[in-house]
């Protein structure tokens, strides 16, 4: 890799883990969302990095385009009060650095001592053909609808499981008037109709 | 220094932590947990994008959409539940959530 990419990709990191940071210790909940989007992007634009062109394009139209919106819409649509400190009390914060510097000591531990297996070239599941001769989208689609097409038809189901769940759950009955039939069919006449007798030329008073 | 999966597997895994350090600190609000629940599954996908692309193995890629798949429910199920909770307690601070304790 030349020089230029290598500082794009630097500048793409700072920027995600800053964000992510900021996400962390934003005290307004909209300004957390925001930062979120940043590192979407930002992570996109690492995707587009390692050649994934479409999965880039997939977040920052999934991610920075629908979820960071619900979560917006969210977040404005619940009174939040954001008066009070953001971040936990002093031991509740420190339990929590201290796992974090756990985790991060252990990945960096893992990521000082490891190795390729020699056999991990042949156990690939569906190798890349050549990117000069067919593009990343079209690699992807091409395993995607043949080989992966019961996996995709099960993530539609989970779309579609997922969709029917947050409706039912945010579903408000009592706010539309619903038909009860019941109610319409004991009704008597006595009680919603009245009959005049009026005489010509003078009407009801 | 030339950028290698290392750097990539670095920036994720830094991202990870600070997914989990912030359901920790993070007590106003549930919907912040969730964003830290995103930032965590974004730093999975980093992972296995970079795997895919230093193996070339595109089966990486096609895992990482079915993450973003579960991740797009996740959050849409999670932000109803907040929703259905905000209107039942009129709070989501996490330390009011307690009706369940043992």
């Amino acid at each position: 890799m030349t020089l230029a990419v290598d500082a794009v990709f630097y500048l793409f990191s700072i920027v995600c883990v800053v964000s992510a940071l900021m996400v962390v210790v934003s005290r307004n909940p909209v300004h957390s969302v925001l930062w979120m989007i940043t590192v979407f992007i930002n992570g996109a634009g690492l995707f587009v990095l390692l050649n994934a062109e479409f999965l880039a394009m997939v977040l920052v139209i999934v991610y920075a385009g629908a979820v960071a919106i619900l979560f917006t819409f969210v977040v404005m649509m619940l009174d939040l009060d954001f008066t009070g400190p953001a971040l936990r009390s002093k031991q509740t914060l420190l339990v929590g650095l201290a796992v974090g510097a756990v985790l991060l000591g252990d990945l960096f531990v893992m990521l000082s001592e490891w190795s390729v297996s020699p056999k991990a070239e042949a156990l690939r599941a569906s190798p890349t053909p050549d990117l000069s001769t067919v593009s990343n989208t079209v690699a992807l689609s091409r395993i995607l609808y043949t080989d992966y097409i019961f996996l995709f038809q099960t993530a539609g189901l989970i779309l579609l499981v997922a969709m029917v769940g947050a409706v039912l759950l945010t579903f408000r009955r009592q706010r539309h008037q619903r038909q009860d039939v019941s109610v319409q069919l004991a009704r008597s006449k006595s009680e919603t109709l009245k009959m005049n007798r009026v005489e010509n030329g003078k009407g009801i008073s | 220094m030339t950028v290698s999966l290392v750097h990539y597997l670095t920036v994720s895994g830094i991202l990870f932590t600070i997914g989990v350090v912030g359901i920790f600190a993070r007590r106003r609000n549930l919907v912040l947990i969730l964003m830290c629940i995103e930032l965590i599954l974004f730093a999975a996908n980093l992972n296995l994008v970079a795997f895919s692309a230093y193996l070339q193995d595109l089966g990486g890629q096609i895992f990482t959409m079915f993450v973003l798949t579960v991740a797009a429910a996740e959050a849409a199920v999670g932000l109803a539940i907040v929703v259905a909770f905000f209107r039942a307690r009129g709070t989501i601070a996490v330390e009011n959530i307690n009706e369940l304790k043992g």
